[in-house]
């Protein structure tokens, strides 16, 4: 099956692990060490392949060897990230820079990856001093005399070995500042360009639609004050003219702002006016809404957009029976998503219309995902972090 | 005869100048004219008031009031006649205002008052206890294709519960569909029956029907 799945995401993919939890007790730290001790031949043969293969750079071959030996520290990294996780309770996160796609663009991004380097130095903490750690605390378990040792002393040190990997491997404070900086300079600078260009359609619309048909009025209105006396015949007509294209202009205008913000959104909030769109639309949706307040403006604006683009893309390119719609306010995470039963094989990448809805939502820090795979069915789903409004 | 006592509810003023002028010079007499929600109520409450058009969006919030003030009023007082009107027209709106099934009741766009035989002919049919739905919405639900009851209908029907959704008599609607009020009378009995609405008052199938053709 040919699946596609798109995540846009703007700091990349992080490399978290562990979930926050309570911190391990003495006998599940001992089992991790056991683990660290038994995973230390391992690293050690990681560590020279890396090594190796980055010496081979120079002979050309190190460009092959890289990219399949980089990974498997990533995946041994992890697995050591996963366990200090777990004796912390609490997530140990680096993220990673995202992937350009091909071999010497990935390497020169993975060789340039500041986690890179920083694994490679925990890898030498871990083979020296973290490895005699988790080695002391497995030989105070197993040297029964040494049990009061173990007793009180394997926590606060199993804890100081995670702190250390944790250190080494997360980032500083002033990394992940500039790595915010960095998200938030890239999507100010999308949403500035996609509200430049939505100013510019606004006018566009005004200038050809309602501004354009209101001088038709007043022209013809002009025209008949001109004729009242001579032909009032055809001031009459002229009226009944005028009169038509002021109402055409109104239904122009009506159009334009339902572009900027749908009146029924105002009214009603993100459930209401999704469930006007519903009623609008060819296909049956089902509603799961739940959204008891009102959210910021901008944020029921962003959604409410994503929404009817993704129903408009149903009912132009799926050939769906049926469609649904579901949204959820829980804590400050707006969660949601449209599917549909159609043919599938949307491509996130190509026009407007998807990427625009992304990149508006990236400005509340949100994330969109599509899942279209050939033979269906689409599901577009997002998450944007959000607060009710007073 | 004594004029039909109006109460209308619209915040610009310019807007509710023309109307009122419109209203009185069409033999109405417009015994309020407010331009707030507070006001609006007050004037409802009083008993001698037999009609209201009201804009959907009023202060003090700007957003649905009006609507929300038609349907409360027509829950304290079941039947009393209200032509809502708006700048935009939603089916969602359509819905709640038809909801309670009694008729009396209409939703027009703003700009439908510049026809203004229509629009007075749309106030003495609402006033009457007729339905009277914007042409924009009946054109939005005649859009949507589903499988539904009213699929039973055969295209003809189809176009007479559309004419009838608009607010127009038997008479109307056989001028427009250029037939005998006779065969418009044979429709409308053959839509009920396929609609499976039970036996009432003409009025009340009347708005029943337009109602289940909304919902779908």
């Amino acid at each position: 099956m040919n699946r596609s799945s798109e995540q846009f995401e703007h700091s990349g993919q992080p490399g978290q692990s562990g979930q926050s939890g309570q911190p391990a007790g003495r006998w599940a730290v001992t089992g991790y060490a056991a683990l660290h001790v038994l995973l230390f031949v391992p690293v050690v043969v990681t560590f020279v392949l890396v090594k190796v293969s980055a010496i081979l750079v120079v002979v050309w071959v190190g460009i092959l060897l890289l990219p399949a030996v980089l990974p498997i520290m990533r995946g041994l990294v992890g697995l050591h990230r996963a366990l200090a996780a777990r004796i912390l309770g609490a997530a140990v996160v680096s993220p990673y820079r995202r992937l350009p796609g091909g071999l010497l663009r990935d390497l020169h991004t993975r060789a340039t990856d500041p986690t890179t380097w920083r694994e490679l130095l925990w890898m030498l903490w871990a083979m020296t001093f973290g490895f005699v750690a988790s080695l002391l605390a497995v030989v105070l378990f197993l040297g029964v005399v040494t049990w009061p040792v173990w007793w009180y002393g394997v926590v606060p040190l199993m804890r100081a070995r995670a702190a250390v990997d944790r250190a080494i491997l997360t980032v500083g404070r002033t990394e992940r500042l500039e790595r915010r900086v960095r998200a938030l300079t890239e999507s100010r600078a999308v949403v500035v360009d996609h509200s430049a260009a939505e100013l510019r359609r606004i006018e566009r619309d005004l200038h050809d639609g309602p501004q354009a048909r209101l001088a038709a009025v007043s022209l013809s209105l002009g025209l008949a004050d001109d004729l009242f006396d001579t032909d009032p015949e055809a001031a009459r007509r002229l009226i009944n003219e005028a009169r038509g294209t002021s109402s055409a202009a109104l239904g122009e205008l009506r159009d334009v702002v339902r572009g900027i913000h749908p009146p029924v959104l105002a009214d009603r909030g993100l459930a209401g006016a999704v469930s006007a769109l519903a009623i609008d639309m060819a296909v049956p949706v089902e509603l799961a809404l739940d959204v008891p307040h009102r959210l910021p403006a901008p944020v029921e604006s962003a959604v409410y957009f994503a929404i009817a683009e993704c129903l408009a893309n149903t009912a132009k390119h799926a050939g769906a029976g049926r469609s649904w719609v579901r949204l959820r306010h829980e804590g400050d995470l707006l969660r949601g998503e449209v599917g549909d039963d159609g043919r599938g094989g949307a491509d996130p990448r190509s026009g407007s219309g998807l990427p625009g809805v992304a990149a508006r939502l990236a400005a509340f820090d949100g994330i969109l995902s599509v899942s279209s795979p050939s033979g269906g069915p689409t599901v577009v789903s997002w998450e944007v972090p959000c607060v009710p409004s007073a | 005869m004594r004029p039909l006592r109006i109460v209308l509810a619209e915040d610009h003023a310019l807007l509710r100048a023309g109307l009122t002028q419109l209203l009185e010079a069409k033999g109405f007499a417009v015994t309020a004219s407010v331009d707030n929600l507070t006001e609006l109520e007050r004037a409802l409450d009083d008993p001698d008031a037999d009609a209201a058009v009201v804009d959907v969006r009023m202060p003090p919030t700007f957003t649905d009031e009006g609507l929300r003030a038609a349907i409360a009023v027509r829950a304290r007082r079941p039947g009393f006649p209200v032509l809502v009107l708006s700048q935009y027209v939603e089916q969602l709106y359509a819905r709640e205002l038809l909801a309670s099934g009694e008729g009396a009741v209409g939703y027009l766009l703003k700009d439908r008052v510049s026809d203004v035989g229509e629009f007075v002919d749309a106030l003495g049919r609402v006033a009457d206890g007729g339905t009277v739905l914007d042409p924009s919405v009946v054109a939005a639900v005649l859009d949507r294709r589903r499988d539904t009851p009213i699929d039973r209908l055969t295209d003809r029907e189809r176009e007479v519960l559309a004419l009838m959704a608009e607010g127009r008599a038997n008479a109307g609607i056989a001028r427009a569909l250029v037939v005998t009020e006779k065969a418009v009378a044979k429709h409308i009995n053959s839509i009920f029956a396929k609609l499976d609405l039970p036996t009432d008052t003409d009025d009340h199938r009347r708005v029943r029907a337009v109602l289940e053709w909304l919902r779908f």
